[in-house]
């Protein structure tokens, strides 16, 4: 018998039966001595049987024509996914003017910094990342690349994470109240997506790399020679620090 | 090719399970399913754990699911309870046990997504908490919190008498 205390993390593994023998004895027996301890632990118990049995007719069924394995990799066969959006993502042509550089710096506010920039990519984030029917406007790199650089007026380059595991979705113009900015978005092999925001900025013009997090998302937001980026993510800042770097690279070698 | 399928095929009904359970309608968790699937079979080559993909569908699955959720918060809450009749949920079983499951199942679809996730991976699928926390992104302290938390606030629920009338009261107000 070890002197382990037990802990609440020793009750749940005991009612999933995760347990060691010799720990799941150690908790039998230490139930047999606290009745009301072990109450809520046979409630626990009971909510799971119950919960097994109400669902285990859904995986009963026959499974529904849409969801037939063999058919679902014929049809992938039959239209391979030969994106090739990264590559061409890597020969940037758009050309952009420059002209709206001149007027800059007159207007500055700070809520043109890199703040409302990581602000402006969360909203984006919450809002485009959702869409299950058309999470970008475009999807051709060299399209978008164009489009984008013009509507910025500076020459943008379509960051490629492909060899982090990200693929390239597309992207699309979207408002934000210093002027136009271009989204990016990519997902993985788990369907998790990530943005990318970039636009000139009107303050903080080059600020070193500052995480972000909130609302259920994170990020990091710099800024290089006037424009600004911002990636945002789920989950924890510190996972995108990579991609924010490998970003910030690509940037710099325009 | 056969390697894919065979790994692939055995998991599916309990994806459909997990999905109709967080989404509570036949049709969306299905769609939700065959999205999943087409990923799958599109980024088999690339999943990056060597071992069961259990865990690797459902991650995929998960994310889908959730960024459906976001999209739709307010709508979502519409479809989960109108549109997910008591047929929804297991035919098969007796009368008044499938009662004791709609009663269950109402009280779980109360709880918060990420509670109800964590519970449903590790009660029902039997993920390892590791596997759990993988799935969900997270650590694995942070899957035993949301699991015990799910646990309680279940059990007060399912202390609470079992009627139809709060299945009433939250139908009207989810009314537009």
């Amino acid at each position: 018998m070890s002197n382990r205390p037990i802990s609440e993390d020793d009750l749940h593994a005991y009612v999933d039966h995760a347990l060691e023998a010799e720990r799941q004895a150690e908790v039998a027996a230490y139930l047999e001595g606290h009745p009301d301890v072990a109450q809520r632990v046979a409630s626990f118990s009971d909510q799971r049987s119950m919960l097994r049995a109400a669902l285990a007719p859904i995986a009963e069924e026959p499974l529904p024509p849409q969801l037939n394995l063999s058919r679902i990799i014929e049809s992938k066969r039959r239209r391979p996914a030969s994106f090739r959006w990264a590559i061409a993502a890597m020969l940037m042509l758009a050309i952009g003017g420059v002209g709206g550089w001149a007027i800059r710096g007159a207007t500055e506010a700070p809520t043109g910094g890199l703040a409302a920039l990581a602000q402006e990519a969360s909203d984006s984030y919450h809002v485009y990342a959702s869409d299950r029917t058309r999470p970008v406007e475009l999807r051709d790199s060299t399209e978008l690349a164009a489009w984008v650089s013009s509507r910025l007026r500076q020459q943008v380059k379509l960051p490629d994470l492909s060899k982090s595991g990200y693929r390239f979705m597309g992207g699309r113009v979207v408002p934000t109240a210093h002027g136009p900015a271009a989204m990016f978005m990519y997902d993985d092999d788990r369907g998790e997506r990530l943005v990318v925001l970039t636009r000139p900025m009107t303050s903080d013009q080059n600020a070193p790399m500052a995480p972000h997090s909130g609302n259920d998302v994170a990020g990091f937001s710099w800024a290089d020679g006037g424009m600004g980026y911002s990636l945002v993510g789920p989950g924890a800042a510190e996972q995108l620090k990579p991609l924010a770097n490998e970003i910030r690279k690509q940037a710099q070698s325009i | 090719m056969n390697d894919m399928l065979r790994q692939i095929e055995p998991v599916i009904p309990a994806l459909r399970r997990y999905a109709r359970a967080l989404v509570r309608n036949r049709a969306a968790a299905d769609d939700l399913v065959q999205d999943c699937l087409e990923r799958a079979v599109s980024h088999w080559e690339q999943r990056r754990d060597t071992g069961s993909p259990k865990s690797w569908l459902f991650a995929i699955l998960h994310n889908l699911a959730v960024n459906q959720f976001r999209g739709a918060a307010a709508r979502a809450r519409h479809v989960s309870i109108d549109e997910a009749g008591e047929h929804e949920f297991g035919q098969n079983a007796v009368q008044e046990q499938q009662l004791i499951y709609q009663d269950v199942l109402a009280k779980l679809a109360k709880l918060p997504e990420e509670q109800r996730a964590v519970l449903l991976l590790i009660a029902v699928e039997d993920l390892s908490y590791a596997e759990a926390a993988k799935v969900l992104n997270i650590p694995i302290g942070t899957v035993m919190s949301r699991l015990s938390r799910a646990r309680e606030r279940l059990q007060q629920e399912l202390e609470k008498p079992a009627d139809n009338q709060q299945g009433n009261v939250v139908q009207l107000r989810s009314k537009p």
